[in-house]
């Protein structure tokens, strides 16, 4: 594993997983703003994470794109590259990194719990682990997303004048919620902000129940009583959500476990419904890859650094510049 | 208990003060024995003496890794919520109700605080968790003023927010009789006033550039604002007693006080160390606050004073809707009837525009007043806030410029930024730490300081980070005295950050004896 720097680079083959600058080969795990950016020369990736870079920055984001499939190898020189699926988001995979026998994994952002939007996480046994820690403190232990949703459903039925809004990520979060939505037989049009528009339609398209949506229009304000509209977070603090009847606003995050993080970001209505493992999701994955050696990135490394000494994992932090360790998608 | 909880869950992220309103009616719908827990509860009455936040950390970290715990508690800057998230055993027990949960607590043996606590903890869900810690630790900070649950009351039942404001400090747990009246099945509880604690007045800090436009000068008297504690002391032929702020008895601490106290009246005033009516510096009153008991020594060392400036009662005859000109003739002739007293009076200040006013307001030379109060000459005493009668003009601040050293994340409100941050000036070639400020900058600049701290950070001990010295922070602070409790040997009083400054450069920061010589401190 000294193959691969701290900046997730192999140097000897020239290869990048995630890099937020343009290079010559990037790896991409999905398709979040954060992991997959513009301008590189080549993309290995899912078809989904591509079709998504390319809605997302446009066909001609990158030079060449290889897609993969779930499971099949790709090799660099003595280098093997294979995709597992991540559970993120649609699209989203972990990277095993095979070199003379020595297995590494880079999870990219992963849950472990089940979604009906995306593949299923798979656990990948491994010598090395790089995971992901967003939620890597003990006091992240996400409750069913079902008794989330039902917060949402029944606000929705008592408030009957109000509108929800629900802030949730453009990618990903927002249709897990549409489709957790319907899961719970909510079966009304469900209104979007214009810039969920494609990423919604591509969903339909790939097959993902998020049932029947509209882009709301400025003309009829009162359409919008007693019903849900769902819109990118940066948009709840935003002039655009103030012209709605009586809004409720709603989060739908993993952040939204903490009380006050709750309150300083003025939501009314938590929905703590997250694409990230939990803390002990988190322990039960790096207990079963069987990794030696784990590296931490992104988040709240010193709790699960702690904790793997404890459990005489060789363990260290790995910081990776250009993510913030908050507010990611 | 899952009703309570939730109402204190709805009412934190609330932010309309209407919503919060009918949140608490709704809730105070029934008056039975659950409202009053609850109404005690929001107005920070009820405590559990045997489980404080020392006590709640020792049974978690029995539950808990305690580096697990503590790097999470660092994380989210709040007690209850910490505990309540983490706490490992998420079996549901049955839903007790507040007043059951609340009488089981209290009837837990000492012994088996520990034991039979978590037993209670892991029944119940993350919400009523947190709620229930809340009400161990006390002061809920959940945005519900007191007053705020008053009014919902008041509003809700048809009474006058006033008329229990009245009463309320004469009312006891479990609020029978105020129940009863509310309902309209009683009448109005009778209290006896001459033994009550009157809610105080209080002044608005003066908005310089609108209100001296608007306030006609010569309808305000002006006296200097001290330094002391706010107390209200109530004597009588039978008995003399002393009250915070808060209504809390604060007697036995100032037994001086006590015997040499003579007369029939309630007096509002200033708290002060000194003799001869001398007032020292905060510094030294502090030596005699926190403090249960005083014993002879201490009260030889920093004997105390009231600077007396407004009289509520004299000899059972009630002041408070009389203008202030009059009652300061009673409070007077209270002061002249008992000489013997540990009281003098607040003197007032002659003047006739606003600009001569501002002279004495900021008069450097006499430290020992922090401005001036601006009274409307004919107001009434009225309890609380009310805007447009009295006013604090306060000094202008001293500032200095000082390098921030470290930092550290934030609690309540301001939970899971960096915050609290140390700063410091040159001693020689290295920095020493001179105060610690967590309040006084906007919060664009609290969200660039975070940013920089965390691209910033050079080393790390526990949740304090040390961050690359290059941040020059204008602090103002109120006063600064000696210390021989800190490396750089003083203690600012209330610094906080008063602006950034991204221009200036490193070597134009003082030294720490040029900062003393400054401050005059020897």
């Amino acid at each position: 594993m000294d193959f691969i720097n701290h900046q997730l680079f192999i140097k000897d083959i020239n290869v990048h997983i995630d890099p937020i600058l343009p290079k010559k080969t990037a790896i991409i795990t999905h398709g979040h703003a954060d992991h997959a950016r513009f301008g590189h020369d080549h993309v290995i990736a899912t078809r989904q994470t591509i079709d998504i870079m390319k809605i997302r920055y446009g066909d001609k984001c990158a030079k060449k794109f290889t897609p993969l499939q779930y499971g099949q190898k790709y090799s660099i020189k003595n280098y093997d590259f294979t995709l597992y699926p991540a559970g993120h988001i649609l699209g989203s995979a972990q990277i095993l990194i095979e070199k003379n026998n020595h297995r590494l994994v880079i999870t990219g952002d992963y849950k472990v719990g089940k979604d009906e939007t995306c593949k299923n996480f798979k656990l990948v046994r491994c010598d090395t682990l790089i995971t992901e820690a967003t939620f890597g403190l003990p006091i992240y232990q996400h409750p069913d997303p079902k008794d989330e949703i039902q917060k949402l459903i029944r606000s929705v039925k008592i408030n009957r004048n109000n509108c929800h809004i629900v802030g949730a990520y453009a990618l990903g979060k927002a249709q897990r919620v549409m489709n957790l939505l319907r899961q719970n037989n909510y079966n009304e049009t469900i209104y979007i902000h214009g810039s969920l528009e494609k990423l919604c339609q591509y969903y339909s398209k790939e097959k993902i129940n998020i049932g029947k949506f509209e882009k709301v229009s400025s003309k009829d304000k009162n359409l919008y009583e007693g019903k849900i509209i769902i819109a990118p977070p940066s948009a709840l603090k935003d002039r655009w959500s103030r012209r709605f009847p009586n809004p409720i606003i709603c989060m739908a995050s993993g952040w939204m476990t903490v009380k006050q993080r709750a309150k300083q970001q003025g939501i009314e209505l938590p929905l703590v419904i997250s694409d990230h493992s939990d803390w002990n999701e988190l322990l039960d994955t790096i207990k079963k890859s069987k990794a030696k050696n784990i590296l931490i990135t992104h988040g709240q490394e010193d709790a699960l650094v702690y904790y793997c000494k404890t459990q005489n994992l060789s363990s260290k932090p790995l910081s990776i510049k250009g993510r913030s360790d908050e507010e990611m998608e | 208990m899952k009703k309570f909880s939730s109402l204190l869950h709805n009412l934190i992220l609330t932010p309309s003060r209407n919503t919060k309103i009918k949140l608490l009616q709704d809730y105070f719908k029934s008056l039975d024995i659950n409202s009053a827990y609850a109404l005690a509860i929001l107005s920070d009455q009820l405590s559990f003496q045997f489980i404080k936040a020392s006590k709640l950390r020792e049974i978690v970290y029995e539950q808990v890794d305690q580096n697990l715990f503590d790097f999470s508690y660092d994380y989210v800057g709040d007690l209850a919520e910490t505990i309540s998230l983490i706490w490992p055993t998420k079996k549901e027990g049955k839903s007790l109700s507040l007043s059951t949960l609340i009488e089981n607590i209290k009837k837990i043996k000492k012994s088996e605080i520990n034991a039979e606590f978590s037993k209670i903890l892991s029944q119940l869900s993350n919400n009523e968790r947190w709620t229930l810690i809340k009400i161990c630790t006390g002061g809920l900070r959940i945005g519900v003023s007191e007053r705020l649950v008053k009014t919902a009351l008041a509003d809700q039942y048809n009474k006058s927010v006033n008329e229990i404001e009245e009463i309320w400090h004469g009312l006891e747990f479990p609020y029978k009789d105020l129940f009863e009246w509310l309902k309209n099945k009683t009448s109005k509880p009778k209290i006896d006033f001459r033994k009550l604690f009157h809610p105080m007045m209080l002044a608005n800090p003066i908005d310089e550039e609108k209100d001296f436009k608007r306030l006609n000068a010569n309808e305000f008297q002006a006296e200097y604002k001290w330094d002391g504690i706010r107390v209200q002391l109530m004597v009588s032929s039978k008995s003399v007693s002393l009250y915070s702020r808060t209504g809390e008895n604060i007697s036995s601490a100032f037994p001086e006080i006590i015997e040499f106290t003579k007369g029939d009246a309630v007096i509002d005033g200033e708290l002060l160390v000194g003799k001869n009516f001398q007032p020292l510096g905060f510094n030294d009153l502090q030596q005699r606050l926190n403090r249960k008991k005083a014993s002879k020594d201490l009260q030889k060392k920093y004997p105390v004073f009231i600077r007396a400036y407004d009289i509520l009662f004299y000899k059972g005859k009630d002041l408070r809707k009389l203008y202030l000109l009059e009652r300061r003739k009673y409070l007077e002739k209270f002061q002249k009837e008992n000489k013997t007293n540990r009281i003098d009076l607040s003197c007032i200040i002659n003047f006739s525009t606003w600009t001569e006013l501002a002279k004495y307001k900021n008069n450097f030379n006499d430290d020992l007043n922090e401005g001036v109060m601006i009274k409307l000459k004919s107001s009434e005493y009225l309890p609380g806030r009310k805007k447009g009668y009295w006013y604090k003009w306060k000094k202008n601040p001293k500032l200095v410029d000082a390098i921030l050293m470290y930092a550290q994340r934030g609690h309540g409100k301001r939970s899971s930024y960096y915050s609290d941050f140390t700063f410091g000036v040159w001693k020689e070639k290295e920095l020493v730490p001179i105060g610690k400020a967590y309040s006084g900058y906007t919060d664009k600049e609290l969200i660039d300081l975070d940013k920089f701290i965390r691209n910033n950070t050079t080393n790390r001990f526990g949740p304090v980070r040390e961050v690359k010295k290059e941040i020059i922070l204008e602090v103002a602070f109120d006063d600064v005295f000696p210390s021989n409790r800190h490396k750089s040997g003083v203690a600012m009083r209330f610094p906080r950050i008063h602006r950034i400054r991204w221009d200036k450069p490193l070597n134009e920061i003082l030294s720490i004896e040029e900062f003393k010589k400054e401050f005059k401190i020897s």
